[in-house]
């Protein structure tokens, strides 16, 4: 009586997921790994060429530029995005009628469509005709996104900065709204200013959502495509082309499939890496 | 370390109560006067407002009316910080990221007391509460009983702190370390004299830690008294309900001239009752109720073993009537007559001790 019925028969169940994912990820990751290592010139005519379009890509300036530029961004954005973000959720109210006010005020931004958001930063930073841009002018600054490199990044950044700092707000407050009013009383009594509550009562008990929040904000922004591609579509010059442009240019615009398939997976894998020595390094001394 | 008191004292927690309807209060009018150094709990069911009072002394919320005077000064209005009080939550709380160390000198460091100062305390304290071999260690991996000493002891460090203050501190921990981190406290306090008030639902807990004990139902103060003035002389049938295991038998009765007759029976009480009109009732505990040759006609319905004693529930004249019977002594069946001891029956008009307060 021992012997259990071995019955696999339930694995048959999983099919369904299995369909799915690999129509929705693993036939199209494939698709493009099978496109890095061959050459084709259409007809779906394919020959082998090994490694050669990594080498290519690698060995590029123009992908050195793109990951710099990328990098960059990331950088700044959440350099900006991550301090603001949780500086103004620890400034909302708590409870009362204006905590949905914020609320709703906060996630407005978040609900507007990505290219719509470039359409509205392109024509609102237009020198001659924008809000923005007719106001910086006004000033005595020259501002014109479209020529000076740096008006275009500055813009980016902050066209960036106004469309995802409600997620990092977001995600603090609901952080610090969970904590047990019981820990503020104990602070109280033992004296504590509010720099020392922040410092060990706030800032440990956000770090678990403050990871996750510069986890989506490094990929999105790492990933970034639409906004800019509607604001300066690259430009001026190459000074805004970022992975992901430089990617769609060579993969739609040029037709290169090898070196696009290639750059497409070193793009994931770069991204895959951060994240995980992120995370890593941030659940590294959890259960010390 | 301070005298405290606690003068007229109501709360509400609406922003506009009207001062003329009781129920806007969630504590009404309370006047209690706690010596220095004393261990006192704060005992009442769930929601009778016995946090928010220890939260009023502690100064984590503003009395709508009346004072609290520590050693005769107002601190109604002064910061937890300026009342220089300590309190340990139902929850333990701690800093997750200091050690426990850390976490013991917090409040230290926070004063502005130099490091050479703060050290031989926090290992004083430590070694009072048996934490030295954890004090290198982080605090967030801790049990819950050692995390909650941790909260005990920031309070301890202080020298100069005024009452330390307990909000069912037990809640969290395990059964078997309630009695140990229990006896703790009461030998931390014969150790510091500190004044101590600790707030519970549980009346082992209040009885086994307190000095005196501050009964309280709806917002009340139904009776101040030591363990022992509680449980012989409840100066109301709350107090004799909620303390005691199995509560005090609460029976309907009629009084003339004085005297309480129940079921017929003229029943010998070690008080009188004067007035007219109100709900008389007799309260005796079941340890003073014994089978009798004569007396009260009884039926017996159920027998609960309790241990050492044996829970005996009889009826007579459409009331229960529950009394105690140790192990080794026999119980008669079915219809049996009961006598009260008269010197610890007493009559409750209104739910409250006839002849005035005790």
């Amino acid at each position: 009586m021992s012997a259990k019925t071995v019955n696999n028969k339930a694995w048959w169940l999983v099919l369904p997921v299995f369909v799915m994912v690999a129509f929705n990820a693993l036939i199209p990751l494939m698709t493009v790994v099978n496109y890095s290592v061959q050459e084709t010139f259409g007809d779906n005519i394919f020959s082998w060429s090994g490694v050669r379009w990594f080498q290519q890509v690698l060995q590029s300036d123009r992908f050195h530029g793109a990951l710099g530029r990328q990098l960059l961004f990331s950088g700044l954005v959440l350099l900006i995005e991550i301090p603001l973000g949780l500086f103004v959720a620890l400034n909302m109210p708590k409870k009362g009628f204006w905590v949905s006010v914020c609320l709703v005020l906060m996630s407005l931004p978040l609900l507007i469509p990505w290219n719509v958001v470039g359409s509205m930063w392109n024509i609102m930073a237009l020198p001659d005709i924008g809000l923005l841009g007719k106001a910086v002018n006004s000033l005595g600054i020259t501002y014109n996104y479209t020529r000076q490199p740096f008006a275009a990044w500055c813009t980016l950044i902050l066209m960036d900065v106004w469309h995802w700092t409600s997620l990092v707000t977001l995600l603090c407050y609901a952080g610090l709204v969970s904590i047990p009013d019981a820990y503020y009383q104990a602070a109280k009594i033992d004296g504590a200013g509010s720099w020392a509550i922040f410092r060990y009562i706030q800032l440990p008990k956000l770090r678990h959502v403050m990871t996750i929040a510069v986890l989506l904000r490094f990929m999105d922004s790492f990933m970034i495509y639409t906004e800019p591609q509607v604001m300066t579509g690259g430009g001026p010059g190459s000074s805004t082309t970022f992975l992901s442009i430089d990617l769609v240019k060579s993969a739609i615009g040029e037709f290169d499939l090898g070196p696009a398939a290639a750059l497409s997976i070193i793009y994931f894998l770069i991204i895959l890496a951060i994240s995980w020595l992120f995370y890593t390094l941030m659940m590294r001394n959890e259960e010390a | 370390m301070a005298k405290i008191s606690i003068d007229n004292l109501r709360h509400s927690y609406l922003p506009f109560p009207n001062p003329d309807r009781e129920e806007d209060y969630v504590l009404k009018k309370l006047s209690i006067d706690w010596a220095d150094g004393g261990a006192y709990a704060l005992l009442g069911p769930s929601g009778c407002g016995k946090t928010t009072l220890l939260n009023l002394i502690s100064g984590l919320l503003v009395p709508t009316e009346g004072k609290i005077l520590f050693d005769g000064v107002d601190v109604s209005r002064f910061s937890p910080e300026a009342r220089n009080i300590a309190q340990v939550f139902q929850f333990p709380v701690i800093y997750d990221t200091m050690t426990v160390y850390d976490n013991l000198a917090f409040p230290l460091r926070n004063r502005g007391i130099p490091e050479s100062a703060i050290d031989p305390r926090v290992k004083e304290i430590a070694s009072m509460l048996d934490l030295t071999s954890t004090l290198h260690k982080r605090a967030a991996g801790l049990t819950a009983d050692g995390k909650q000493k941790i909260s005990l002891g920031r309070g301890l460090v202080r020298a100069d702190v005024s009452a330390i203050m307990f909000d069912e501190p037990l809640t969290v921990i395990d059964p078997h370390l309630k009695w140990q981190l229990r006896s703790k406290l009461k030998e931390l306090h014969q150790r510091t004299k500190r004044t101590m008030i600790y707030v519970t639902h549980d009346q082992t807990e209040a009885l086994t830690f307190a000095d005196q004990v501050v009964v309280m139902n709806n917002g009340e103060i139904v009776q101040i008294g030591t363990p022992i003035e509680l449980f012989e002389k409840p100066n109301h049938t709350f107090v004799g309900h909620f303390i005691g295991s199995p509560g005090m038998n609460v029976l309907p009765c009629e009084v003339k001239g004085g005297k309480a007759f129940f079921a017929g029976q003229d029943i010998k009480t070690a008080n009188t009752h004067k007035g007219s009109g109100q709900k008389c009732e007799i309260g005796v505990r079941p340890e003073f109720v014994n089978f009798a040759k004569s007396g009260i006609a009884a039926e017996i319905v159920k027998v609960a073993d309790a241990g050492r004693f044996r829970i005996v529930e009889t009826r007579a004249a459409g009331s229960s009537i529950k009394l105690l019977v140790p192990e080794n002594q026999s119980i008669p069946t079915g219809k049996v007559n009961l006598a009260f001891d008269a010197d610890h029956t007493q009559i409750y008009a209104d739910g409250w001790f006839a002849g005035g307060k005790l």
